[in-house]
């Protein structure tokens, strides 16, 4: 443990290839780069599903079974798939991304369809009212009073695809996993235990930038908790909470 | 995918196999262990509520990896020993049951445990046989969660050397052969459906009254 703490504060290891910042510009990178292409996909995905009520009994099966998937073993099986067919930088980059996306995708999409096809009938009846078309009901009413539990399940896909990524330096990539891996095959446990506090401390760190995003971008009007909404069911929260399990 | 291999190593994946079961299924009931009386005092206190729910979120950000890492320093266990996964993931299924224990007491119809006060039940007795009956649907779905997390989970513990369906995955990826990171893939899954199956079976058991058809 305290061989950790000396291994952080030496200067030395912060800088060069292998050090401290380098190792986080190239976590940040994967983390980020997977978290926008499943943001790409699963949000209008869900908005739709969310605003037209089809496939949700498909999409929350298919969420499921990819809780139960071990994403260790999605990664070394497209990994390896990588190295026979792809070439150059894609070939180890591009199926580690393709993972961290599969991973990110159902919590933001399951979240984004369940906060739409939770909004209140009498707001979208309202909307309706106004004269709004179904797809400014969708933009103007459902995507913002659903935006809480669409950032409750960004968050999750951020813990996942962080986590994701530190497995991946099994597979030669860079981040903080290289630490503990190579840690690990050096028996060097300081090593280890300053990538895991590292790892850690990106989770957490960027759980709560995110949270306080999330705070400015909801509407003031849906912040308070006195307002009468219809809450999800129990179960169904259950489930849109435990989207991310930590770690993969 | 090569059959033959698999035959020629069945009796190690079995192995494999019975090690990622036990590792999987020991913290899913120790956590639901913990949680239901901390989930009991979330909901009857108020004030502690918000105090391990926030304990739960912070515990629950942590990547397994990274607890699975640190935990043999802070407990001074040997960092091969299996123990400390089976700590981080019981301490993972406490921070997601915590707050689902106690959200499922707080869904209880009030008039139902006001019923149950009114027919003399003690806080302790209604909490018991009345409130904690009614809640086990809800428990059972995130138990439902954490259980098939935690047979995911339980293999990403191969890259600290603990043996597991995990071995499959890095034994495919040294050999650069698909065959045991299928099988592996697959043998999860499986046993993920398994611990589904039972505790879906487990919440229809206990709770006969949500298949009552109401006599017309």
């Amino acid at each position: 443990m305290s061989g950790a703490w000396t291994w952080l504060t030496d200067p030395a290891n912060w800088a060069g290839p292998n050090g401290v910042w380098t190792r986080l510009l190239q976590h940040l990178w994967y983390t980020l780069l997977s978290l926008a292409i499943a943001l790409v996909i699963a949000l209008p995905l869900g908005a739709v599903i969310g605003h037209t009520g089809r496939f949700t009994g498909l999409v929350s099966g298919v969420a499921n079974a990819l809780r139960a998937l071990p994403s260790l073993g999605l990664l070394i099986l497209l990994a390896l798939w990588g190295l026979h067919t792809l070439k150059g930088d894609l070939a180890l980059l591009g199926p580690v991304i393709a993972v961290l996306v599969i991973l990110a995708v159902p919590p933001i999409l399951s979240n984004t369809y369940a906060g739409i096809a939770n909004v209140d009938p009498a707001t979208r009846d309202a909307a309706r009212g106004m004269g709004m078309t179904g797809t400014q009901v969708l933009i103007k009413v459902e995507l913002p009073v659903a935006m809480p539990l669409i950032f409750s399940g960004l968050r999750s896909a951020f813990l996942q695809v962080v986590a994701t990524a530190t497995i991946a330096a099994v597979v030669s990539l860079g981040g903080f996993g290289r630490y503990v891996v190579d840690g690990l095959a050096r028996l060097d446990y300081p090593v280890m235990v300053a990538g895991a506090f590292l790892v850690g401390v990106l989770a957490v760190v960027g759980d709560r930038i995110l949270a306080v995003i999330g705070h400015y971008v909801v509407s003031p009007g849906l912040t308070g908790r006195t307002a009468r909404r219809p809450s999800a069911t129990a179960a169904d929260l259950v489930v849109a909470r435990a989207d991310g399990a930590a770690g993969g | 995918m090569n059959w033959e291999w698999l035959q020629r190593n069945a009796q190690q994946i079995l192995t494999w196999t019975l090690d990622h079961v036990a590792l999987a299924a020991a913290p899913t009931l120790l956590g639901l262990l913990l949680a239901l009386p901390l989930g009991a005092i979330a909901h009857r206190y108020r004030w502690s509520y918000g105090t391990l729910i926030t304990l739960a979120g912070l515990l629950y950000t942590i990547p397994s990896i990274a607890l699975f890492v640190v935990l043999p320093g802070l407990l001074g266990t040997r960092i091969l020993n299996p123990v400390n996964v089976v700590i981080a993931l019981t301490l993972f299924t406490l921070a997601l049951l915590v707050r689902v224990v106690a959200d499922a007491l707080g869904a209880v119809p009030p008039l139902v445990v006001a019923s149950a006060t009114a027919m003399g039940y003690q806080p302790l007795r209604s909490l018991l046989t009345v409130q904690l009956p009614l809640a086990i649907p809800v428990i059972g779905a995130g138990l439902r969660v954490a259980a098939v997390s935690n047979v995911s989970m339980v293999s990403v513990a191969v890259l600290l050397g603990i043996p597991q369906l995990g071995q499959l995955f890095i034994v495919g990826f040294q050999l650069d052969f698909f065959t045991p990171i299928i099988a592996g893939i697959v043998l999860c899954l499986l046993l993920a459906g398994i611990f589904d199956t039972i505790i879906l079976l487990g919440v229809r058991l206990s709770t006969p009254w949500t298949r009552a058809v109401p006599g017309r």
